[in-house]
């Protein structure tokens, strides 16, 4: 899972539900696990939106819908248009680890929950803040034409909507995006210190 | 969605500009004294005093350690504790296989890596949210993280305390120390005395309705005031556990005389002169006069009534006694989502809830689980009978607020009015346990998320008070205590 970004061009799953909490993203029954198989929580995604209580797929729910249902797969679906302030409430990881087990590597959003979106940056999920104008434009060119496609340029930091030819910056520091194009771990740069760590214990 | 809401409710609120002075905020302060190194064009990477861990999101950050063939770093710092599975009728066995795997792995873990473990169903056990406070694990101006959300909570005794990921948790194991962006700050002043009826939980909701649940995303918020200054410590905890439902990681509240008479002789706080010493340094834990902030808000607490939400997000909520929106209050983009709400929640624009019937009361959550939740409820329900038909759980946050309870002989307050007092445990904040609500079930509960499906696939949450979800349980319909 832990792949290299550079640029995705790919097509899009449109997920337009504001507050869209990790609760909605991964229902907490799937938490208990102790697994790690990306593939337990990728079925896991969205499940309760996806699934009725008998188990079969909620017909009018997006990601049951003909024209995105596929997986994903390079430059197929790997980007996620999600709603505002996506990924809020619970702290839960198994979120993160559910959109990447699908097999998401971005998701483009106006706002992102803080522990979330950390969350995603752990897990090589890059989260592109969007500007709301930017963001409806894209639900709507994706609602016209599902197979509309989208650009995201890591190095540049660029994300673009390649129908209408329209691009925006995104943030992103310079340690981080260093982690990403080079997959790298925090917790990696954590253990290069811990003499640092020391001094600052005896300091302290 | 939530922005709705705010469009509604708007009278009673000052913004006011950022201050300018150049003084340090009480976030800062503590901030500061824990950076270990500011990264080139990147995060600070902070030294963390006190990991707590529960079951469900640290297996896997055992096994990262594992993986790499690290120890943990700092096992003295570091607490555990099952809580999310734990059920509240028995805690002989969990009868679920997984979750009682998960609950075993954790006491694994703690035994392999040399960390304290409060084992399900002895005397130590409880709530993370809970505990860690009631035990003066949680200290003035430390950094606290857990992989949790409301780890916000234990920011109430004046600390930095954030929610973390998994990935985090094997960071803080590996290295005490994780790396982070710096928040902006807030602070939020509640001004004057809170009416009748009214509790922290009630200003929470209040605050989420007006700055929506993602109003402080990207702000740590410090809560300051008379109002907050009046709080007792409980309160200061269920207000600062709410934090996440505004979007902020960290709320914060400075230590005073409240805090530190809340702390003596808890049993892990510093003892004899040390705690002297302690107090001394504490004192110091406020912001300067001159700080800045990059936002402030000021509420007055006369604005503020005992509360209920309506729909699928906390920021979703109304006066008791007021109505949902009608469509026409709701602006254009938003109608759909909120339509989309209320046909969960099986209930109408404009309507009024004062009178409807629950099918479930719960009392618990790290929210409101501690001993004046207890009392508050009991002073409610006391003389008086369940409703029939109402199913109540009723959960300490801990066994140390259990047996506070039995030592008030508040259990027989709750026994004579029909209730039953059970055992410690997340219980039916979020159906990880027994503790279910069934589909199409409408509950009125103390926690703290009344998303979809979170008290169990289908059931339908209304968040309010002790006092509120207390006149409920006596009547069986959505009860305005002031009126009872």
């Amino acid at each position: 899972m832990k792949e290299k970004f550079d640029i995705i061009r790919s097509t899009c799953i449109p997920i337009a539900i504001d507050n869209c909490n990790t609760d909605l993203i991964i229902p907490a029954r799937y938490l208990a696990s102790t697994t790690r198989d990306p593939k337990f929580f990728g079925d896991a995604f969205m499940h309760d939106l996806r699934y009725d209580a008998e188990g079969r797929p909620v017909g009018d729910f997006v990601m049951n819908q003909p024209a995105f249902c596929e997986a994903p797969r390079k430059g197929v679906h790997e980007i996620i248009v999600g709603g505002a302030n996506w990924g809020s409430g619970s702290s839960r990881e198994h979120a993160a680890w559910a959109i990447a087990g699908y097999g998401v590597r971005v998701v483009v959003s106006s706002s992102f929950a803080d522990i979330h979106r950390n969350n995603l940056l752990n897990n090589f999920v890059l989260p592109v803040v969007v500007s709301k104008d930017f963001q409806q434009e894209l639900f709507d060119t994706i609602a016209r034409d599902p197979q509309a496609q989208v650009e995201v340029d890591v190095p540049r930091q660029t994300v673009t909507n390649l129908t209408m030819g329209r691009s925006e910056q995104f943030p992103l520091n310079g340690f981080k995006k260093y982690c990403l194009l080079n997959a790298l771990d925090d917790i990696d740069f954590l253990l290069q210190n811990t003499q640092k760590i020391e001094a600052w214990e005896a300091r302290n | 969605m939530s922005e709705v809401i705010s469009n509604n409710h708007k009278e009673g609120v000052k913004e006011t500009l950022p201050l300018k002075g150049a003084g340090g905020s009480l976030f800062d302060k503590i901030w500061d004294a824990h950076v270990i190194q500011d990264v080139e064009d990147g995060p600070t990477q902070l030294y963390i005093d006190r990991l707590y861990l529960h079951e469900v999101t640290s297996p896997q950050a055992f096994d990262t350690l594992r993986d790499k063939g690290l120890k943990a770093f700092r096992p003295g710092q570091i607490f555990a504790m099952p809580d999310h599975n734990t059920p509240s009728d028995q805690q002989e066995c969990i009868n679920d296989p997984v979750g009682r795997k998960q609950v075993e792995t954790l006491a694994r873990n703690c035994q392999e890596f040399g960390i304290r473990h409060f084992a399900m169903g002895t005397k130590d056990n409880g709530i993370i949210h809970v505990v860690g406070p009631e035990k003066g694990l949680s200290l003035p101006g430390m950094t606290i993280v857990c992989g949790d959300s409301h780890t916000s909570t234990h920011g109430a005794v004046g600390a930095i305390a954030m929610g973390i990921g998994t990935s985090e948790v094997a960071q803080v194991l590996a290295s005490q120390c994780i790396l982070q962006q710096k928040p902006k700050t807030m602070r939020i002043n509640i001004e004057g005395q809170l009416p009748e009826g009214t509790t922290a939980k009630d200003v929470a909701l209040y605050i989420m309705a007006q700055m929506t649940t993602s109003g402080a995303t990207g702000y740590a918020v410090e809560y300051a005031g008379s109002t907050i200054r009046s709080m007792s410590m409980e309160g200061r905890l269920t207000l600062s556990n709410l934090s996440i439902e505004m979007g902020s990681r960290a709320g914060l509240i400075a230590p005073d005389e409240v805090t530190f008479a809340y702390l003596k002789d808890r049993e892990y706080a510093p003892k004899g002169a040390d705690w002297d010493r302690a107090v001394e340094e504490w004192r110091k834990l406020r912001s300067d006069d001159d700080a800045r902030f990059d936002k402030e808000v000021t509420y007055r607490a006369e604005d503020i009534a005992p509360r209920i939400t309506y729909g699928t997000n906390p920021g979703a909520g109304i006066p008791i006694d007021g109505c949902i929106p009608t469509l026409d209050e709701v602006p254009e983009a938003q109608r759909a989502q909120f339509l989309a709400q209320l046909d969960y929640m099986q209930f109408q624009p404009g309507q009024r809830l004062l009178g409807t019937p629950v099918d479930y009361v719960f009392l618990g959550a790290c929210t409101n689980g501690r001993i004046e939740d207890f009392r508050a409820f009991a002073s409610v329900v006391k003389g008086r009978r369940k409703a029939p038909g109402v199913v109540a759980w009723l959960v300490p946050g801990s066994w140390a607020v259990r047996q506070q309870v039995i030592d008030e002989g508040i259990d027989k307050v709750l026994e004579e009015a029909g209730f039953e007092l059970r055992l410690p445990s997340c219980s039916a904040c979020l159906a990880m346990n027994p503790d279910k609500v069934p589909a199409g079930k409408l509950a009125i509960s103390t926690s703290n998320r009344n998303f979809v499906g979170r008290q169990g696939p289908g059931a339908r949450t209304i968040l309010a008070s002790p006092l509120t979800v207390a006149a409920s349980a006596i009547t069986g319909v959505i009860t305005d205590v002031r009126a009872l």
